[in-house]
């Protein structure tokens, strides 16, 4: 970790953007940081220690749960939250999908579901149903039962197969 | 005017009966959508809040010096600072807004600070110094009722005592099965942790509220009530809601932030953490229910005898309520004639209870469905065949002397259930993944140990509210220039009301675009987003609101053309006479004009029990049965749900997808109050706070869920539809339950159903 004195200046790169840092203290969480000093509230925090994923960000290309890692701990890595998950204004594959198969509610957890199942497909391009429920169980959502999540990752990884299968 | 157009391309999408999708939706998966806790203001200020560490104990003193001494703090409250009514609640007011001289659970609020760090309001809160006399705390709802402990409330720790007394009371069955059960506390869990905004208004002459609520207006009565301000000083807006499931239909940090806003002059953002929200809202009731069922000895329900005790925890919320809901369902889905039930509802030193989706039906349906079991045993029959011997229909009487007016399907429920395709897979599936086995990662399980059981439940569920409450819902539409604008203040906490309310007005108005207006009190109450009751309350005040948009549409365009507007009517987008002489699109006949209606929606009126629990108390019914398929280990206890399927009495599938959604996700909680939620305490002190130790239903614990949908439009309901939110709550648990019974033959009586209940 990067040595930072209290309330000093430092940046972060965010969704591909250097963003500067002000007046932060040194014990605050990137999840903080993230919606509380750079203003991107699309990460939402529900349990603030690291069971429920509604927080989750990539770091390096991992997936994480922001409310346990520390914003100056993060100096130095590329950090993508919902908001660079896809261009601005036009939904990824996976978001559209959470939206047409009805994986949306209450839609706290939704954001984090979004980066997790990002995650799974870029890794696990077909995964089955049981693998699906394994790679997001980090993820909790009181709303929908899961059943119409799960039916959304499906549709993008056959969509994605039969685009995949077009192009060859 | 217009030739006829092709039906195919008038065809309007996301109308009733269609798997419209939400208008919000975009939003929420871009992380753009703005719920209570994202808000801010310009030279805002954190409020946080001092709780008691103890569950029962005289305040000696508070020194709020320490706080002040902080730099950074900009206000501090206590009880002295409560300007109106020191007291709030929901039926009763008897709920402190800060505890004065005694703190009555652990977590109750003492004071609050704002600050302008998060942080800085943590260590304001630490330096504040309350002495406290700790005293016994009340925990055993028995001595709530027995008198033995001394009052801890100026009200009485009896919150409220109903018998039902209906018929022969000397009759005995040839069959009696008799049992005594019991239900945790479950916590509702949403994920949007409490917050809200307050923005004082210039002066302090008022303020304004953003905040995750089911109920603006209530909230507004009860915060302007402890403000001593009048109503229209303070104006609430709906915060973006992440979840709710009866948590939010009481205060919770409104009067606190609003407080603090005002005394600052300055906006003031409020966000509970997990552990404070745990502590911080009402949960579902403890209870402890014994019933016995007198039964002739084809296993015909003769009599049924219970008693209820629900805890209701140091404040009353809505435990009279819960307490009704709970008795006058306590012989399900099944006919009864005869019924001495005795009910009590009561104050302790636990955490306050109030409202969880089920609200004190999921207690009543997990006793009457062991019961079911027990009787269809007794009389060497099984479970689908006793229940199809006992089925409710339209036209049967409850123990209240209510008639069932509401479509009753229970019978063909079960025999659409029954039908319901089994898992195809066997114990640990075919590939043998160990994931499938109870224990799953913790590859515990040995597949030729695991047991399979199957256990079914059938429930009834009240609809709106009761006991003549006229829990009425207000909705204004504006149609120009073909655009349909619906204002409401209905909370949307997820359940989808925003998508059905453009459904409506699209169905009703032959308008493409529907734009909804702000959810906030500019408008009339829209009464809770509860009891499964938005549907066809706010959704008849939609429609209404709609009809009288249409009627004035139609004379206008009527008297335009010469025609009788009774003889028009809306085909697509278009308005059309009946006989064909005049077809003109809605947008056409209404370029340059508005036309403007509010409405408000009464369901018909109910009356309160009288003293042998006699009345009709309720509005409507709706009807659900439940099958769940289990693996145990009964080596570890372990459980894992394989299916549940499941047929839902839904009036009108307005939005099948939706209900799908409510029913997936209503299972889901019902599952998890099976086999793994609840709230433990031990002296009245919360032993399991936190996501870590409060287990909720991941992925990997969510069963396959198999849905079937009986259509019966509802003559009541505005647009023939019932609510569809808690039915899947109700009987799914008492369903897992008895599917774990079955795989064990052991007479489980208590949920959730821990490790030691099945080893030992």
């Amino acid at each position: 970790m990067a040595d930072v004195p209290e309330n000093q200046i430092y940046t972060l790169h965010v969704n591909a953007q250097a963003r500067e840092v002000h007046d932060a203290w040194v014990g605050e969480s990137l999840l903080f940081v993230l919606r509380e000093r750079l203003g991107l509230m699309g990460s939402k925090g529900a349990c603030e220690q690291g069971e429920c994923g509604s927080c989750s960000v990539l770091v390096d290309g991992d997936l994480v749960c922001s409310c346990l890692v520390l914003a100056a701990g993060a100096i130095g890595q590329r950090i993508t939250t919902i908001e660079g998950i896809a261009p601005v204004g036009a939904p990824s594959d996976v978001q559209q999908a959470f939206v047409d198969a009805g994986a949306v509610q209450c839609g706290f957890c939704t954001p984090g579901l979004i980066m997790a199942a990002h995650s799974l497909l870029e890794h696990s391009p077909s995964p089955t149903e049981l693998e699906i429920r394994e790679e997001l169980s980090g993820n909790i959502c009181r709303c929908t039962g899961y059943g119409r999540i799960i039916d959304a990752v499906q549709r993008v990884s056959v969509a994605r197969r039969a685009a995949g299968g077009a192009d060859r | 005017m217009s030739v006829a157009a092709d039906p195919a391309t008038s065809a309007i999408v996301g109308r009733l009966g269609q798997s419209a999708l939400r208008p919000d939706g975009v939003a929420k998966v871009q992380g753009s959508f703005q719920f209570s806790g994202d808000l801010s203001a310009d030279g805002f200020l954190w409020g946080a809040t001092l709780r008691s560490p103890h569950p029962y104990a005289r305040i000696v003193s508070i020194d709020v010096s320490g706080a002040w001494r902080i730099n950074g703090v900009e206000a501090v409250i206590t009880a002295s600072d409560v300007p109106g009514v020191p007291d709030y609640g929901l039926i009763s007011q008897d709920q402190p807004v800060f505890a004065r001289d005694v703190v009555r659970f652990q977590g109750e609020p003492v004071a609050a600070v704002a600050a302008n760090h998060p942080d800085v309001c943590r260590r304001a809160l630490d330096a504040i110094v309350v002495d406290y006399e700790v005293l016994d705390p009340l925990v055993d709802p028995e001595r709530a009722i027995d008198g033995s402990h001394e009052p801890i409330h100026p009200e009485g720790n009896v919150v409220r005592h109903q018998r039902i007394v209906r018929g022969d009371q000397s009759i005995v069955g040839p069959i009696t099965v008799e049992g005594t059960y019991e239900l945790g506390m479950q916590d509702q869990a949403f994920l949007g942790l409490e917050a809200a905004l307050a923005v004082p208004d210039p002066g302090g002459a008022g303020v304004e509220l953003h905040v995750a609520t089911q109920w603006l207006h209530e909230d507004r009565r009860q915060i302007a009530a402890c403000l001593g301000l009048d109503e229209h000083r303070v104006r609430l807006v709906l915060g973006g809601v992440g979840g709710a499931f009866g948590a939010r239909e009481d205060i919770s940090l409104q009067v606190h932030s609003c407080l603090l806003a005002l005394r600052t002059g300055r906006p003031v953002r409020m966000a509970y953490s997990r552990q404070e929200s745990f502590l911080g809202h009402v949960h579902r009731h403890p209870c402890r229910i014994w019933m016995r069922h007198h039964a002739d000895r084809d296993g015909r329900l003769l009599r049924v005898e219970a008693r209820f005790v629900f805890d209701g925890g140091a404040y009353a919320s809505t435990s009279s309520a819960v307490l009704l809901n709970g008795i006058t369902h306590t012989q399900g889905p099944y006919r009864c004639e005869n019924a001495t039930v005795d009910g009590w509802a009561v104050r302790t030193n636990n955490l306050p209870c109030g409202a969880m989706r089920g609200f004190g039906v999921v207690q009543a349906c997990f006793a009457h469905e062991a019961q079911m079991d027990k009787l269809a045993a007794a009389v060497g029959t099984n479970p689908l065949e006793i229940r199809l011997r006992n089925a409710l229909t339209s036209g049967d009487r409850l123990i209240t002397g209510q008639v069932i007016e509401s479509v009753a399907p229970v019978a063909r429920l079960i025999h659409e259930l029954a039908a319901m395709p089994l898992p195809s897979e066997p114990v640990g599936g075919h590939d043998g993944n160990p994931m499938r086995l109870p224990g799953g990662a913790g590859l515990t399980a040995d597949a030729s140990h695991v047991v399979r059981g199957i256990g079914w439940a059938v429930s009834i569920k009240n609809l709106m509210y009761s006991e003549g409450f006229d829990d009425f819902s207000t909705a204004r539409v504006r149609l120009a220039d073909g655009v349909a604008t619906v204002k409401f203040a209905t909370a949307e906490v997820g359940q989808g009301f925003v998508t059905l309310a453009g459904q409506i007005a699209r169905s009703v108005l032959g308008v493409d675009d529907v734009v909804l207006d702000r959810i906030d009190t500019d408008i009339g109450s829209a009464g809770s987003t509860s009891a499964s009751r938005q549907t066809w309350m706010s959704g008849g005040a939609v429609d209404g609101a709609c009809r009288l948009v249409r009627e004035r549409l139609f004379e206008l365009v009527g008297g335009r053309h010469g025609v009788d507007p009774l003889r028009l009517s809306i085909d697509g987008r278009d308005v059309v006479e009946e006989f064909g002489t005049l077809r003109v699109a809605v947008a056409e006949a209404t370029s340059g004009i508005e036309i403007d209606e509010t409405f408000e929606h009464h369901h018909r009126p109910t009356e309160d029990l009288d003293e042998l629990g006699q009345g009709n108390c309720h509005t409507a019914f709706a009807f659900a049965a439940h099958r769940a398929v289990v693996d145990v280990d009964p080596e570890l206890g372990l459980v894992k749900v394989v299916q549940v399927a499941t047929v839902q009495d839904v009036g009108r599938a307005l939005n099948p997808l939706s209900i799908v959604g409510q029913i997936e996700g209503g299972i889901a909680q019902g599952v998890g109050l099976a086999v793994m939620e609840e709230i433990i305490q031990t002296a009245g002190k919360v032993r399991n706070a936190s996501f870590t130790d409060y287990l909720l239903p991941t992925f990997l614990d969510m069963p396959e869920v198999v849905i079937g949908l009986v259509e019966e439009p509802e003559p009541q309901a505005p647009l023939g539809a019932k609510g569809v939110g808690e039915p899947p709550t109700v009987s799914s648990t008492p369903a897992v339950v008895a599917a774990i019974r079955d795989a064990l033959g052991k007479d489980l009586t208590r949920v959730p159903v821990r490790p030691g209940d099945i080893v030992f």
